[in-house]
């Protein structure tokens, strides 16, 4: 008989552990010589906590009660987690400080996509230490746990959550047409980006900058655009001038950049391999996001999904053996 | 390898001759694909043929850097992480709400018992349009032609994609509503649309000025 498990779940058995293993341990001496101390949080946290962090992190899965009729859910991710540790059990420490992890998250799926409901995230976050600073050390610390793993041909895609906001309120778009505009951006439709622009009627110069800019990425020179929301491409180039000469020629500038989680204040980033479809994972500033549990500091972080870093580990692995 | 590096999904039926055709005028070469209509993968001209709703999946996936399919598709699909870059202009057909031909049986069932049944292959679009415009409507999904389900009594009516109505008018139907016209789109992997940056605006420069 067969008992099976559920889809997007799945069993590691030891050949695959090993090489699973491989991977995390390199990564957390790269975490322990750069200060990070690992945490581990429950699995379940209150529905109300989580919440608190950010809606989208507050429609959980995976939902439950206890037995006195709490609803528990299953995390989504380990910032929420770890701005509530923060708060709670480092209400009076000196920032900034430092903190790692390796812990499964959980997200729902949808059928017959092959996606996970139970993934590995490494990752890290850095509270307390403000960008651009701040953000250069996340981000060079990505990029040494991606070299110290051996991943050849990765990239880091730079953004600012902030970005399109300001473009928005520097072209004068109405509170109530904003929505639809960041729908077909966060959805990546630019066709329906441009139907959205050019129903504002809101004059050539003012409708080219809001489609342009989100398709603008590349190398540095993408900062030179000029127009408006010049501060926050500005706080981009300070970014890029304190990036040493190695996590520099990894970033792919994208001013289109938007992450699904809605906490994110500043720099955002994605890591890209070009021996998978999708990102292996990504994080960003958050620096609202600690005041909302108690305890107002500015944060960094990201997670890489350890599963998908090993599928492109393999895949760079197996380069040449591509249909084209 | 294809242009610049660049692999590309094609749909094979109606969108596969005016898709070749701007694939030509942008520099791709087709020739070994107009020329083989059993071969599936053309790794030469980096270009791979399929039926038009399994090239978001190729493309997410990033098994293509790039596709082309309808905007039917990518509506029915519309969790497909893909990014949607340009409106190709052609392929153009519309999705129809179409019912028996004489007093509308879809109607008569919504008043008198309250709910329609709708056949369709495109279940998401057909139950968002139907509660969008506040109908109670049971979606029978069917894969095959949509036509018949209604003339069996299977269902009242049918939400479909049509091109000029021949089918729909030779069966017997008539078009009740247009819900939205479709063309073709051209759709980018997230990833490729980073790491071939150059490319991809290079392609979609060419693909604007041929229009």
């Amino acid at each position: 008989m067969i008992d099976p498990i559920p889809s997007g779940t799945r069993d590691v058995l030891p050949d695959e552990m090993r090489e699973l293993r491989a991977i995390t341990e390199k990564v957390r001496a790269v975490f322990d010589a750069r200060g990070y101390g690992e945490v581990a949080t429950p699995a379940l946290e209150y529905e109300s906590t989580l919440a608190r962090g950010d809606a989208a992190a507050a429609e959980p899965a995976y939902r439950l009660f206890d037995e006195q009729g709490n609803v528990l859910v299953l995390r989504s991710d380990m910032t929420i987690p770890i701005a509530r540790v923060v708060a709670t059990r480092y209400a009076s420490s000196a920032p900034p400080l430092r903190f790692c992890y390796f812990a499964h998250a959980y997200r729902s799926v949808r059928p017959s996509r092959g996606q996970a409901r139970e993934m590995l995230q490494a990752g890290i976050e850095l509270v307390g230490a403000p960008g651009p600073e701040g953000t250069v050390e996340a981000l060079e610390l990505l990029c040494e746990v991606l070299d110290a793993v051996g991943l050849d041909g990765y990239r880091v895609g730079l953004g600012d959550a902030s970005l399109y906001p300001a473009l928005l309120d520097a072209v004068g778009v109405p509170e109530g047409a904003r929505p639809a505009l960041l729908h077909e951006l966060v959805t990546r439709d630019f066709v329906g980006l441009e139907r959205e622009v050019e129903a504002l009627r809101l004059g050539e110069e003012a409708s080219a900058a809001l489609l342009r800019t989100p398709q603008l990425r590349g190398d540095a020179s993408v900062l030179d655009v000029d127009g408006p929301a010049t501060d926050v491409v500005g706080r981009l180039r300070a970014l890029h001038e304190r990036l040493t000469p190695r996590a520099g020629e990894r970033v792919i500038f994208d001013l289109g950049l938007s992450r699904s989680l809605g906490y994110y204040t500043g720099a955002i980033f994605e890591v890209y391999d070009s021996a998978v479809g999708v990102p292996l994972g990504g994080g960003g500033r958050y620096d609202d996001l600690l005041g909302r549990f108690g305890r107002e500091l500015p944060a960094a972080g990201w997670a890489l999904n350890v599963e998908r870093l090993h599928i492109a580990l393999v895949g760079e692995g197996a380069r040449g053996e591509q249909w084209a | 390898m294809g242009l610049n590096g660049l692999t590309i999904a094609v749909p094979r039926g109606a969108l596969m001759r005016d898709t070749l055709d701007l694939l030509d005028t942008v520099g791709f070469d087709t020739a070994e694909v107009r020329a083989n209509d059993r071969r599936l993968l053309f790794g030469e001209a980096g270009i791979v043929t399929m039926r038009p709703s399994d090239v978001p999946t190729y493309v997410e996936a990033g098994a293509a850097d790039l596709g082309i399919t309808g905007k039917d598709v990518l509506a029915e699909q519309v969790e497909r992480e893909v990014y949607e870059l340009a409106d190709l202009g052609y392929g153009r057909c519309v999705m129809v709400f179409a019912t028996v031909a004489g007093d509308d049986p879809a109607a008569e069932a919504l008043r008198r018992l309250g709910v329609m049944r709708v056949a369709t292959k495109y279940p998401r679009i057909a139950a968002r349009y139907f509660e969008r415009t506040g109908r109670q409507a049971e979606i029978v999904e069917v894969k095959g032609s949509v036509e018949l389900a209604p003339l069996t009594g299977l269902v009242e009516g049918i939400v479909d994609l049509t091109a000029t109505g021949t089918t729909l008018r030779e069966n017997g139907l008539v078009i009740r509503e247009e819900i939205w016209a479709s063309t073709a789109r051209l759709i980018a992997n997230p990833v490729a649309h980073k790491l071939k940056a150059t490319e991809i605006d290079g392609l979609l420069a060419r693909i604007r000025d041929a229009a």
